[in-house]
């Protein structure tokens, strides 16, 4: 991983000088009590917990339990929409990233988001890698062609598109939009990246292919990952938090939630008694 | 088999057979129109069809039509030009940030008025607050009322044009770190582009035929105009009335005339097949 280490992203002077919680060298990303609210409806209940770094996490739990809307906290998207508010706080490396001081785009830069609908822009293979790089960076054109190849690489899509790289983006399958939608991503070099059931429109080896990836992905980049499938969450992830209407039920090592889960509501869950 | 040829399908195919000569005779009827005026057109308009045509002035003998195209061309191009720009920005802010503020829904109301106002109370109203004031006819008040009419046309499309990009992927490139405005002009825009690019070429393809709010505001001339815009701005529309009507009495005119309208149509023409090719060109 030389190219990511060389890599100094703008927020890393800004961290060294900012407050820092007391567990901030075990955990990647840190929730304090989140609670959130789509208008008068409480979404997120009280929610805590412990992201550890270079791990998969995945986020398990019938619909509409707020799988998605902690996800989307951690990069605040919510604040693209007038409604959304939330309550407690969100640590990135230690640092409050609902803080006033902290610009949401220079967060969604560190913490990367890919969908449940693959989201190419209308716009070439290069140009869609490209353009999350040119936010940050003013590279060569030679620097930014290495960055592209790197990432499609990365994202095991480079022998399928390596000479396409001047089609639109939108022409490609749907298992190749997403894996491009990823590379998009680990080009612009986050540190933690999110996944929001990336996998739900995807057939069965398109979503192969992603799970490899996440497994190769975890050991650079810290993961969280909402999925419905729990034979996905079992196969993938090293930690697994089960949410149930909004609160977080259940949060441990994934074996340990599939094998000996604590709580009755989880096990009901995973057996497949509920949701 | 008995059942498929029982009364009850035999009376639905009967239907289905209607219905449908009747589909086809209303698109025949449509249709039949369209093609006698063109026919109409090309047959009375090519007799008189000479290079003169385009590089003579308006005269009562032996003239041409070259200041009215040039008028015009003059005329619509810079009601396109001011349109576009006021109607992209004013349809941006309609579809990225105005949203369902009340404001915005005051002005998208607005618009929709405007957008059906007859032309020729866009002319009056161009009457009232700019040829009075200024005390004589001129080429900026004609590409005002120009402007007024093509402005409402492109905010409509441009908004609607924004709406079809899926909020998906303004959240995947806010995602990567994008500001608002990056995410509207790189990634919105170029989404939206073929039907923002269609949707001011039908409003152009529509405005170059407007007659009736030139006649308060350009006027019309028998001279060349060559961009004074404080003078009178020939126009084809205009000549092409004064021909037919006042100056019936002069058969050229009149065969000229004939050629300015098939000239106009054809360049209606042009500018819709361009509009669908551009269109086409984002699937």
């Amino acid at each position: 991983m030389t190219i990511n280490e060389s890599f100094t992203h703008p927020l890393t002077e800004h961290e060294k000088t900012s407050p820092t919680s007391s567990d901030a060298t075990t955990a990647k990303l840190r929730v304090e009590n989140l609670n959130f609210f789509y208008g008068k409806t409480q979404a997120l209940k009280d929610i805590s917990l412990d992201v550890p770094a270079n791990r998969v996490t995945a986020f398990i739990g019938p619909s509409g339990c707020g799988k998605s809307t902690l996800l989307r906290c951690f990069n605040r998207i919510h604040d693209l929409y007038a409604g959304p508010r939330s309550e407690g706080r969100i640590f990135l490396d230690g640092q409050d990233i609902n803080a006033r001081s902290v610009d949401a785009n220079l967060i969604r830069a560190r913490i990367g988001m890919v969908f449940q609908k693959p989201t190419p822009f209308p716009m070439s293979v290069f140009d869609n890698i490209a353009f999350g790089v040119k936010l940050y960076e003013r590279l060569s054109s030679h620097a930014m062609q290495e960055r592209v190849e790197w990432a499609l690489r990365k994202a095991a899509l480079w022998d399928e598109v390596k000479d396409k790289l001047k089609y639109s983006g939108q022409a490609l399958s749907g298992g190749q939009q997403q894996r491009l939608c990823i590379a998009r991503t680990i080009a612009a070099k986050p540190d933690v990246i999110l996944l929001d059931e990336p996998t739900s429109a995807l057939d069965p080896i398109s979503t192969g292919y992603i799970e490899d990836l996440v497994n190769e992905l975890k050991q650079d980049y810290t993961l969280m990952i909402v999925t419905h499938n729990m034979q996905q969450a079992a196969r993938i992830s090293d930690y697994t938090a089960f949410m149930y209407l909004g609160e977080l039920v259940e949060h441990g090592e994934t074996t340990q939630i599939f094998t000996k889960p604590t709580q009755r509501k989880t096990e009901d869950y995973i057996t497949g008694r509920f949701g | 088999m008995r059942h498929y040829t029982s009364a009850l399908y035999r009376r639905r195919r009967f239907v289905n057979r209607c219905a449908m000569v009747l589909c086809l005779l209303a698109a025949f009827f449509g249709l039949a129109w369209l093609v006698l005026i063109l026919g109409t057109l090309m047959v009375k308009g090519v007799s008189a069809l000479s290079l003169d045509v385009f590089f003579e002035r308006t005269r009562m003998r032996d003239g041409g039509l070259g200041n009215a195209i040039l008028g015009s061309l003059i005329l619509t191009s810079a009601a396109t030009a001011i349109g576009t720009l006021v109607g992209v920005a004013a349809g941006t802010w309609l579809a990225e940030y105005g949203g369902k503020s009340r404001l915005a829904r005051a002005v998208r109301f607005i618009n929709d008025v405007l957008l059906s106002a007859p032309s020729i109370i866009i002319g009056l109203f161009v009457y009232a607050v700019l040829v009075l004031p200024m005390g004589h006819f001129s080429g900026w008040a004609g590409i005002a009322a120009l402007t007024v009419i093509i402005v409402p046309v492109v905010i409509r499309s441009t908004e609607d044009m924004l709406n079809l990009v899926p909020t998906e992927l303004r959240e995947a490139a806010s995602a990567l770190g994008a500001h608002r405005w990056w995410v509207v002009s790189r990634v919105c825009y170029s989404g939206a582009r073929a039907g923002i690019v269609t949707g001011i070429l039908l409003g152009g393809a529509r405005i170059s035929g407007e007659t009736a709010p030139l006649l308060f505001t350009s006027l019309n001339s028998n001279q060349w105009n060559f961009f004074d815009m404080q003078g009178e701005m020939p126009n084809l529309p205009m000549t092409l009335y004064q021909n037919m009507t006042i100056n019936s009495f002069i058969p050229d005119l009149v065969n000229l005339a004939w050629t300015g309208a098939m000239i106009l149509t054809l360049g209606i023409l042009i500018l819709n097949i361009v509009a669908r090719f551009v269109s086409r060109q984002s699937h």
